[in-house]
C-alpha cells in the first residue's frame, strides 16, 4: 500500500467514526463515510490546481494532523486566549475549544421567543430539524476538498435561527481557540438561518496558541430569507505557525440584505472564501476585506457573488496591507447569469506593498450573461500616494511619520465601515499596535 | 526674507522656469499674476519643494539659508507654507490629527515644547470662528468630501494654525463665491504682520481687491517681466495679458 498524506486524516477519521459511532444518527455516520470518501477522490489540492496556484495549502494541509476528541482545559491557555478574543460582555457568546463547545465560558442573554442560539452538536444530539438535509453542503467550487473534510468530521459548531420578524438586538459572538498541544485540527460548523424580515449581527474570532502548528478548517453556512438582514463579521486572529482554510456560503432571498467584513490578521498560510448566492430580487450583498501579512505569511481571500435574479446590488472592497516577505492573493469573481438584468456590481481590490519583497496576485474575474447591467471593476497595486505624501510633509509632518499616517488611514477606510462599536473599537487598537499612529 | 536669483527649472524635459528673480521682505505682500501655464505654480511649488521639479540653475535663500537644500518637512518647520490650488484629500486622517501633527512636527524641529491638548483645542476654535468654519470639519477626513470653497478654507485654516514666516498662496481665489473669497481674504489679511511675507499667485486681479498687495510682478514665459504697484494690477484686469506676450517676446529678442 501506498503512503499518501491522507493516511493520517484516514485513521483520524476512523478512530473519529468508531467513537461516535454509539451515538451519531445512522444518517450522519452515512453522511460523514461519503464526505471522506469525497475528500480522498478529491485529495488535498495542489499547486496544479488553477485556483491554488499561488497557495501551496498541500505543505501545510498534508501535516498529521490530530482531531482532538476531548479538551481539558486544565492549562491558562484557554482562558487568557479566551480574554483576549471577548469583544463585549453584553453579546451572546459561544466557545469553542478545539473544535468542542464550552459551556461554562459561554453565555445566552435572554432571547426573543423563537430564537434558536445553541451548539450543533446538541443539535445533533436531538437530532432536531432539518440538519440532515443542511449539512449535505453540495458544492463544485475549489474548496470542495476541504469542505468534504469537515463534513467527514463535523461535530460541532454554532446553530442559530432567527425566526420570521425578530430583530435580534445584541451580535452573537462565535469564538473559536485551539489550545490543545500537538498539531492539532478542528473542522468547526456553522449554521446561520434569518427568517423573513429578521435581523442579526455575527461575529466569528479565530485565536489559539503557539506550538506546533495546527490546522483550522471552518465552514460557514447561512440562509437569508426574504427581507431578513445580517451582519456577519470575522476576525482572523489565528497565530502564526497555523492552516486557517474557510468558507462562508451565503444563500439570500429576495430584498434580504448582507453585509460581510472580514479581518486577516493571523495565521501562516489564510485562504478565506465567501460564496455569496444571489437567489432572489432586490438584494443587496457588500463584501468588505482587509488583510495585512506580515513576515513570511500568506493571505489568499477569495470571493464570488452568483447574481441570478433582477436587480440586484454588489458592493465589494478589499484592502492588503503587505510588509517583508509576506504573500497576498485576492481572486474576485462575479457571475450575472442571464435573468439578472439591472444587476449592479462594484469591485475593488487595493494593495499597498510597504516592501520589495512582499507579492501580491489579484484577479478580478467577470462573467457576464445578462445586457442591461452595470459591473465594475478596480485592482490597484501600490506604494503609498506620492501627492499625499507631499501634502503632509509640505505642512512640517516628517516622511516617516507621514507614511504611518497614510498606511493607517488607507486600513482604517475598511474599519470604520464596520457598525458594532465594541468590533470597530478593537480593530482599531489592532491597527494602532501594528501600523500605529503616535499620539502628535 | 526671501531672495530668488535666476532661478531655472525644468519638469521632464520641459523648462518652465527661465531665470526668476524676485526679492521679497518681511511684512511685505506680493501678488504674482499672469497668463496660464505662464509657470506661477511650477514657482509656488519649487519653493515648497516639491520632488517633481529639477533645479537646472539659480539659487533661493530663505532667511539667508540656502531654501533649494532643504527637505519638503524642514522648509516647513522653518515657517514656509503653501496654500495649495488643489488640496490633497486624504482618506482616514482626520484634521485635528493632522493639524497637531503637523504643529508638533514642527515644534520638535525648532526645539520648542509640543502643544498641550488644551491649547490646541483652544486655538484651533479661535481660528475655526475666524474662518466661519464648523467644529465637526475638524473630525472629517483631509479635504474629503470638502466642497471647493471648503478646502480652500481649511489651507488658510491651516496657514492660520501653522504661523508660517513665509506664506504662498496658489491661486486660492479659484472655485471661490465672492463671500467665500472675502471670509478667507480676511483670514488672510489678520496673518498679515511685519514679521511676515506674503506672496499671492492668482490669474485674477479680484482677490488683490481684498489682499491688497505691496508690490505686483507679472509672470510669463517662465519669467518675471513686469513689477509694479498695485495699479499694475488694475491696469492687466483693464488690458487682459495679450499686450504682455509682446512685451515677453520684445524681452527675449533683446
Amino acid at each position: 500500500m501506498i503512503a499518501t498524506e491522507n493516511d493520517a486524516y484516514q485513521e483520524s477519521f476512523n478512530q473519529f467514526q468508531t467513537e461516535q459511532s454509539a451515538t451519531a444518527p445512522a444518517w450522519l455516520t452515512e453522511l460523514r463515510q461519503a464526505a471522506m470518501t469525497r475528500f480522498t477522490e478529491l485529495g488535498i489540492p495542489t499547486k496544479r490546481i488553477e485556483d491554488w496556484r499561488f497557495t501551496n495549502v498541500k505543505s501545510l494541509a498534508a501535516k498529521p494532523y490530530q482531531n482532538v476528541q476531548s479538551i481539558s482545559l486544565a492549562s491558562g491557555d484557554a482562558e487568557e486566549l479566551l480574554q483576549r478574543a471577548k469583544l463585549d460582555d453584553s453579546f451572546h457568546r459561544l466557545v469553542f475549544v478545539n473544535g468542542h463547545y464550552v459551556s461554562q465560558w459561554s453565555t445566552q442573554h435572554e432571547l426573543p421567543e423563537g430564537v434558536v442560539i445553541e451548539n450543533l452538536a446538541s443539535s445533533i444530539r436531538e437530532n432536531s430539524g432539518d440538519l440532515q438535509e443542511r449539512l449535505s453542503l453540495e458544492t463544485s467550487d475549489e474548496a470542495a476538498a476541504f469542505i468534504a473534510l469537515n463534513t467527514a468530521f463535523v461535530n460541532d459548531g454554532a446553530l442559530i435561527d432567527i425566526p420570521e420578524g425578530v430583530v435580534l438586538d445584541r451580535p452573537i459572538h462565535l469564538i473559536f481557540l485551539s489550545v490543545e498541544s500537538g498539531q492539532t485540527v478542528c473542522h468547526p460548523r456553522n449554521l446561520i438561518r434569518l427568517g423573513k424580515g429578521s435581523r442579526a449581527a455575527v461575529i466569528e474570532s479565530y485565536l489559539g496558541r503557539e506550538g506546533e502548528g495546527y490546522f483550522t478548517n471552518a465552514i460557514t453556512q447561512i440562509e437569508l430569507d426574504k427581507s431578513a438582514d445580517l451582519d456577519h463579521h470575522k476576525l482572523q486572529h489565528e497565530q502564526t505557525d497555523s492552516l486557517h482554510v474557510a468558507s462562508t456560503h451565503i444563500d439570500q432571498k429576495d430584498s434580504s440584505e448582507f453585509r460581510s467584513h472580514y479581518f486577516s490578521f493571523g495565521s501562516l498560510m489564510a485562504r478565506n472564501e465567501i460564496n455569496c448566492m444571489l437567489d432572489g430580487g432586490e438584494i443587496v450583498a457588500t463584501l468588505n476585506g482587509l488583510y495585512m501579512p506580515t513576515g513570511e505569511q500568506l493571505m489568499d481571500c477569495r470571493t464570488r457573488i452568483d447574481h441570478a435574479k433582477p436587480n440586484c446590488n454588489t458592493y465589494e472592497l478589499y484592502k492588503g496591507i503587505l510588509d517583508d516577505h509576506a504573500k497576498g492573493v485576492f481572486n474576485g469573481k462575479i457571475f450575472v447569469h442571464q435573468d439578472a438584468q439591472k444587476t449592479d456590481a462594484k469591485q475593488s481590490n487595493q494593495a499597498l506593498l510597504l516592501s520589495d519583497d512582499a507579492v501580491v496576485n489579484t484577479k478580478p474575474q467577470l462573467e457576464i450573461y445578462a445586457d442591461d447591467v452595470k459591473c465594475t471593476h478596480g485592482a490597484t497595486i501600490g506604494e503609498l500616494d506620492e501627492n499625499a505624501l507631499y501634502y503632509l510633509r509640505s505642512r512640517g509632518v516628517s516622511k516617516d511619520l507621514a507614511r504611518k499616517m497614510l498606511i493607517f488611514a488607507f486600513a482604517n477606510d475598511v474599519v470604520q465601515g464596520v457598525e458594532i462599536p465594541a468590533v470597530r473599537q478593537h480593530l482599531e487598537t489592532i491597527l494602532l499596535s501594528s501600523h500605529g499612529l503616535p499620539d502628535v | 526674507m526671501l531672495e530668488i536669483k535666476n532661478l531655472h527649472a525644468r519638469s521632464e524635459d520641459t523648462e518652465i522656469l527661465k531665470g526668476i528673480n524676485l526679492s521679497v521682505a518681511a511684512g511685505e505682500v506680493h501678488a504674482i499674476m499672469g497668463p496660464n501655464g505662464s509657470g506661477k505654480s511650477t514657482l509656488a511649488h519649487v519653493l515648497a519643494g516639491r520632488e517633481d521639479y529639477e533645479i537646472t540653475e539659480g539659487e533661493v535663500t530663505y532667511d539667508g539659508k540656502d531654501l533649494l537644500d532643504m527637505e519638503i518637512e524642514e522648509r516647513a518647520a522653518e515657517g514656509v507654507f503653501l496654500a495649495y490650488q488643489y488640496p490633497v484629500e486624504i482618506s482616514g486622517v482626520s484634521n485635528k490629527y493632522f493639524l497637531k501633527a503637523a504643529i508638533n512636527s514642527i515644534r520638535k524641529h525648532n526645539e520648542q515644547p509640543l502643544i498641550s491638548r488644551g491649547d490646541f483645542v483652544a486655538m484651533l476654535k479661535e481660528k475655526l470662528a475666524l474662518l466661519g468654519m464648523d467644529k465637526s470639519m475638524m473630525d472629517r477626513s483631509v479635504n474629503e468630501g470638502f466642497s471647493g470653497g471648503e478646502k480652500k478654507r481649511n489651507e488658510i485654516l491651516q496657514m492660520a494654525m501653522l504661523e508660517p514666516k513665509l506664506a504662498i498662496l496658489d491661486e486660492t481665489d479659484s472655485g471661490l463665491d465672492i463671500d467665500a473669497l472675502k471670509i478667507v481674504s480676511e483670514g488672510v489679511n489678520a496673518l498679515r504682520s511685519p514679521e511676515r511675507a506674503i506672496v499671492v499667485v492668482t490669474h485674477y486681479q479680484r482677490l488683490l481687491d481684498y489682499i491688497v498687495p505691496d508690490k505686483v510682478h507679472v509672470l510669463a514665459g517662465g519669467k518675471i517681466v513686469r513689477s509694479g504697484d498695485k495699479s499694475l494690477a488694475l491696469e492687466l484686469e483693464d488690458k487682459g495679458y495679450s499686450f504682455l506676450n509682446e512685451g515677453t517676446e520684445a524681452v527675449a529678442a533683446s
